[in-house]
């Protein structure tokens, strides 16, 4: 068991303002459990008493990663900036003054940031303090995509056909895609995952790509260098997860199946894979090893494979570093990731052998963000936490977040609220637990993909395993519409909504306390209403016995009952025998109810029967036009404006650039016009909603 | 014969009264003149035709214009069945201009009156009918306006009786205002009949809370009523209020503007401050009058309605540790904090969008009604100037007038300068709120979440005039100014300024000042904010304080 030394700075006290802070930890390896976040994952290595460790480390990283390297009350934190990572974290003049006030001896640097950046590794060794993690010779030779590949090709590891070089201009990448043959691929040199990575199926893609990926590599990796390859269609990304240690020892821990991606960016992994055998997982693991082996990598680092429908599979690059998703695999093989890249960095051998690598059961991760769902499968949101609780009172459910209530979410940073993983002896067991854990997930303030992810993990092709990185725009290729109700689900939840409803109304006329004039108790026990969802309007009856309310409705009958607290966000009813948990966003006086029911919210109305049928005569009230005003789907700064008022622009024709959360957004027009005016300028600041630019 | 009676029963059993065709009311109308019916019959008919009102064509035409009748809003607002009507025979009384003739004569005249439950607690109401036959009758005779006159004298005798009756039982009275103005037929009558009411308003205030929601028309002396009462909404696009209608305001001021510019539910709870609320259309605006009404008590003797709560008064708050932001000159959502705070998050909020740098509205703590002020930091910072301290005053005097206990949020930089307020009196109305929270009795509870400077300071129901629980926030400033003025009066012409500073804001800028004076009772973890107050509104529930005899106060109004 492993454990980490809880600081006594109390989360309270760590401000959420713009201020950024470094974590810095004391570590030692005591014979107990961490809290919370490693709940029920057993993991079998053996702390060593005797081991010597590093006394402090410093994390060099925000919130949820910082918490991952375990301590969510660190014993310091130090302010490295303002809220642009390019002046905070990205910093690393800030960065070296923080390990030089802290005493630090070895830094970790999570994911992300200047967790692959070479330069960062360098100056750590030249003021001696240990860099958890590998060599900066692993670090370049991985980092560089160009090279990487090369060293794959001679370490005899399957690589993308069409490889080809570093590019300067988008003459040059319209050339370099043309060889290749299209669809290309092009994406920042420096970056990892699917940071500012594009595809182009034709020349004009290939230049835009070129802008908008070199741009992107400026503003978050300083580095523009790009990449174009050849892009497979219809493919799984599948990772093998390596761990090696200084002593020229090396493991793989098996994969995560990472398919499931929006704009290339991970949404829902899992380990193990549905689609591997045992022949391919260890012929992939064992290339794995041979590439981790070829650059004498120590520490954590994950290896990134392509794999096709006839299971061939394809080396994508080498992350140096710890992932995002590593807790599934700590799941799946027992190992404490951070753990073990703490003891290589001490400069320990590794405690095991390939023989001891299992495969113990399913985990799952679903990435929990501050965007909405129903944008592109998720555009930034931003806001303040009002109400935030963690499934953690759920078995076998890990969260790992940075966030509590009151936090704020900013344009800053990735909009990655939690990663909430769960884990069971089959896949249908983690899959259960799951569906639980999100349903269980409350929070308010910020709009969040839940609705998606539960979508996701309950949609028929998931469950059966066939999934591949297009998914999400196969199964949605009209963008995602929120969970669709079946008959019977629907009256369920018309149900639920006038069973709380009604137990408002009954609530109200009670009064408690002395009056002079007395209240005429309502005794009713029998209701009708009217319920409407959209469009559809239904006539419900509703008799109480007892805690039972029986809702009839179109000739069926749902009966409900449960816990009906008015003040809970949560709102675990039963219904017709099956336990539900929804959740109450809000409830007004009009009878607008807003439930999450299945991951989705519903916006139903309940209303007396008499109201409901007065409500016909209420006019509706217009909406402005929308065609000809662009507003801004997501709060963010402008990077770009390419019009000018007066003039004309062509239906698809870019009119600005938003830049959030560090994915550039290019937002065009919907209709041939002229500009009528242009309310935003570049580098401003601009909200939701905000009027951008005015079409005639 | 037989479809009247029957018409009659349904409609106590809460069915739209409207089913029975045109030509039936007529018959019914030439009817009241023929003697040959027995007693019983034409009680029948008088009680039918003012369960018509308009008839089926009126019903339908003020259902196309968006609104709804005056019964059906009744029936909408009180809970059901329990509507008792009075005056369904009274009919108006005059002379003129053929208006004596029973053509133009209906039972109930264009109002309707009585008194019904909400939520089983008791209240009086009048509806107007807007869409009164009367009305277009008029529109006939006079074609003087489209908002023919309509209130007559029998109309202003049937609201003065429902409010007498209220006043000696002690309920309150809603006023569903849907009318043009005086019956020009009536003349001095129709005048003498909003005098009646306005005297009734007045002594009824403080006694009883009066609300007004304003569904149509009202205009000319019409206006003054709603004005006297305690709370005005509105139905936003279907009401206006104003003195003069744009056609007078054309002729006199010469200015162009519509009757939504002019006496709309925006201009009015934006520009005017006139009206509290605005609700989208009839049917929202009278749910949210039930809703609003759950929270007051029916009269002055009458404590604060206690409703069953689900949420632990001994709750946690932890999010409200880092809302307030570091920096003193950020802003953050006074809003987010009260939400936080109340039972359930739910917060009904008067005036939200008027004078946005004050808020506040009703809400509860463990049940119990409270009213709730705070400073705005997000609009202004958050400053006193003339509109939030007129909002304010009133808000803390309705709540003392009816054993509201008050709790004040404050976040104040001070008054806000220039000479836009000193000319237009910031002085006097700046003093209205200072004189409403000293002169109130009710329990006074204090949060000094960040900044409490000058004069300001004292008039956000500070302990100096009988805050009877005031706390601090650990990132409260209690101080005669901020630091950066102070030291530019203190050290002038002196070097070294951000040293001084900093030395002001290590000595000054922190709750230690007040506390230390004992004018903060404590300073609290913001976490626990919301029990402390739950606490210590259950101790001060027998409060018991009594002001100087007076005839009364002369508030600087």
């Amino acid at each position: 068991m492993t454990l980490w030394m809880i600081g006594n700075m109390a989360a309270h006290s760590v401000p959420s303002t713009l201020k950024r802070l470094l974590f810095a930890v004391k570590y030692s390896p005591l014979q107990s459990r961490c809290c919370a976040v490693q709940r029920e994952a057993q993991y079998s290595t053996i702390s060593i008493p005797s081991e010597k460790t590093f006394d402090k480390i410093l994390i060099a990283n925000r919130g949820e990663i910082a918490c991952r390297v375990h301590v969510k009350m660190a014993d310091e934190a130090v302010c490295v900036g303002s809220a642009p990572t390019s002046k905070s974290y990205l910093n690393m003049d800030a960065i070296m003054d923080a390990i030089r006030v802290t005493g630090a001896q070895a830094v970790h640097p999570g994911y992300g940031f200047l967790s692959e950046n070479k330069e960062f590794a360098k100056r750590l060794a030249a003021e001696g303090v240990a860099f958890i993690g590998p060599d900066t010779h692993a670090i370049q030779a991985m980092g560089d995509k160009i090279e990487s590949k090369l060293i794959a090709k001679a370490a005899k590891v399957n690589t993308i056909p069409g490889f080809d070089g570093v590019v300067k201009t988008a003459e040059e990448a319209v050339k370099i895609a043309q060889e290749i043959g299209y669809p290309v691929m092009i994406k920042a040199s420096a970056g990892g995952g699917g940071k500012g990575m594009r595809i182009a199926w034709n020349d004009e893609e290939t230049r835009e790509g070129f802008r908008f990926s070199s741009q992107e590599a400026a503003s978050s990796f300083g580095d523009d260098r790009l990449l174009i390859e050849k892009y497979i269609d219809n493919p799984r990304h599948i990772e093998i997860q390596v761990l090696a240690d200084k002593h020229g020892n090396a493991l793989w821990l098996n994969e995560r199946e990472c398919s499931i991606q929006r704009r290339n960016q991970k949404v829902v992994e899992e380990a193990p894979s549905t689609f591997l055998d045992p022949v391919t997982r260890r012929a992939m693991g064992e290339q794995a090893v041979q590439l981790a082996k070829a650059v004498q990598y120590s520490s954590a680092g994950t290896v990134e494979f392509l794999v096709d429908s006839k299971k061939n599979f394809y080396f994508l690059e080498m992350n140096t570093r710890l992932q995002v998703e590593h807790p599934i695999t700590e799941c799946i093989t027992g190992l404490d990731l951070v753990e073990q890249m703490i003891r290589v960095a001490k400069g320990y051998q590794l405690q095991h052998t390939q023989d001891d690598i299992p495969i113990n059961g399913w985990a799952i991760e679903c990435r929990v963000y501050a965007e909405d769902p129903y944008k592109s499968f998720g555009l930034p949101s931003i806001g303040r936490l009002s109400q935030y609780q963690e499934p953690l009172d759920l078995d076998k459910v890990r969260v790992d977040s940075g966030i509590q209530e009151g936090s704020d979410i900013s344009i800053y940073y990735d909009p990655m609220i939690s990663k909430l993983i769960t884990y069971g002896a089959t896949r249908a067991e983690a899959l259960g637990r799951m569906e639980d854990a999100l349903d269980n997930y409350v929070i308010r303030g910020v709009t969040h993909n839940i609705p998606l992810l539960r979508e996701i993990i309950t949609h028929p092709r998931f469950v059966s395993g066939h999934i591949s990185t297009n998914f999400l725009p196969e199964v949605y290729p009209d963008g995602f519409k929120g969970h669709q109700l079946e008959a019977d689900a629907k009256r369920e939840l018309l149900a639920s909504a006038a069973v709380l409803y009604i137990t408002a109304e009954l609530r109200s006329a009670k009064v408690l306390g002395t009056q002079r004039v007395a209240s005429t108790p309502v005794e009713c026990s029998h209701w009708e209403l009217c319920v409407e969802l959209g469009e559809e309007r239904q006539d419900v009856e509703i008799s109480k016995s007892g805690t039972v309310y029986t809702v009839e409705m179109d000739g069926a009958k749902v009966e409900v009952w449960g816990a009906l607290n008015l003040a809970s966000p949560l709102l675990p009813l039963t219904i017709n025998g099956t336990q539900r948990m929804l959740q109450c966003l809000s409830r007004d006086a009009a009878g607008v109810i807003v439930l999450q029911y299945l991951g989705t919210l519903f916006k139903v109305r309940v209303l007396s029967k008499l109201a409901a049928e007065l409500n016909s005569y209420m006019p509706e009230k217009v909406s402005e036009d929308t065609s000809s005003i662009l507003r801004s789907p997501m709060p963010g700064t402008v990077v770009a404006v390419s019009v000018k008022p007066g003039d004309t622009v062509a239906e698809g024709q870019e009119i600005c650039v938003i830049e959030a959360m560090k994915m550039q957004n290019s937002l065009t027009a919907v209709k041939q016009a002229k500009v009528k005016s242009v309310h935003c300028k570049p580098g401003e600041t601009v909200g939701e909603g905000d009027l951008l630019v005015e079409l005639e | 014969k037989e479809e009247a009676i029957s018409l009659v029963t349904r409609v106590k059993y809460g069915a739209v009264s409207a089913t029975v065709p045109q030509t039936s009311l007529h018959r019914s109308c030439r009817w009241y003149s023929v003697s040959h019916l027995s007693v019983k019959e034409r009680i029948d008919q008088k009680r039918q035709a003012a369960l018509q009102g308009g008839g089926q064509q009126r019903i339908e035409a003020q259902h196309k214009r968006g609104k709804l009748t005056a019964r059906e809003r009744v029936q909408l607002l009180l809970d059901p069945e329990s509507f008792v009507e009075t005056d369904m025979f009274v009919e108006h009384r005059c002379a003129d201009f053929g208006m004596e003739q029973d053509r133009n004569k209906f039972p109930g005249d264009s109002v309707v009156t009585g008194r019904g439950r909400i939520n089983g607690r008791l209240v009086y109401v009048f509806s107007q009918r807007g869409n009164s036959i009367l009305c277009d009758i008029l529109f006939v005779l006079q074609d003087f306006t489209v908002f023919g006159g309509s209130l007559s004298g029998a109309h202003a005798q049937k609201i003065c009786k429902i409010m007498d009756q209220a006043m000696t039982v002690g309920a309150p009275v809603i006023g569903l205002n849907d009318s043009g103005g005086a019956r020009i037929q009536e003349g001095v009558e129709s005048l003498a009949g909003y005098a009646d009411i306005f005297l009734r308003n007045v002594m009824a205030s403080g006694v009883i809370p009066q609300i007004s929601l304003i569904m149509g028309p009202c205009a000319g002396g019409a206006v003054y009523s709603p004005a006297l009462t305690d709370f005005t909404f509105m139905v936003k696009d279907t009401s206006y209020l104003f003195i003069t209608g744009p056609d007078v305001v054309k002729s006199v001021t010469n200015e162009d503007v519509t009757q939504e510019e002019l006496g709309g539910a925006k201009t009015h709870t934006t520009v005017s401050g006139v009206a509290h609320r605005a609700f989208e259309n009839d049917i929202e605006a009278l749910l949210n009058l039930r809703e609003f009404f759950n929270f007051l008590p029916l009269s002055n003797q009458d404590p604060a309605p206690i409703r069953e709560s689900h949420d632990s008064s001994d709750r946690l708050v932890p999010s409200l540790d880092s809302i307030v932001p570091l920096e003193s000159t950020k802003a953050y959502d006074m809003l987010d904090i009260i939400h936080a705070i109340v039972d359930e998050r739910d917060f009904f909020e008067i005036m939200p969008n008027y004078a946005k740098n004050i808020v506040v509205g009703f809400a509860r703590m463990n049940g119990r009604t409270v009213g709730i002020v705070g400073n705005q930091p997000k609009v202004a910072s958050g400053c006193l100037d003339i509109n939030s301290s007129v909002k304010g005053a009133r808000f803390v005097r309705f709540c003392d007038a009816f054993n509201i206990p008050i709790i004040t949020f404050v976040d104040v930089p001070g008054f806000l300068p220039g000479t836009a307020q000193e000319y237009g009196g910031i002085i006097r109305h700046g003093a209205k709120l200072l004189f409403a929270f000293a002169e109130a009795t009710v329990p006074k509870i204090t949060i000094i979440t960040r900044k409490a400077y000058g004069g300001a300071y004292d008039v956000m129901s500070s302990k100096h005039l009988r805050g009877d629980v005031n706390y601090a926030w650990p990132t409260a400033e209690v101080a005669v100014m901020g630091a950066k003025g102070a030291v530019q009066i203190i050290f002038r012409g002196k070097e070294n300024q951000a040293e001084a500073e900093a030395e002001y804001v290590e000595k000054f800028a922190n709750p230690f000042p007040a506390a230390v004076r004992g004018f903060v009772d404590d300073i609290i973890e913001p976490a626990t904010t919301r029990k402390k107050i739950c606490q210590d509104l259950e101790m001060l529930a027998s409060k018991k304080q009594v002001n100087p005899w007076k005839k009364h106060a002369n508030i600087p109004l």
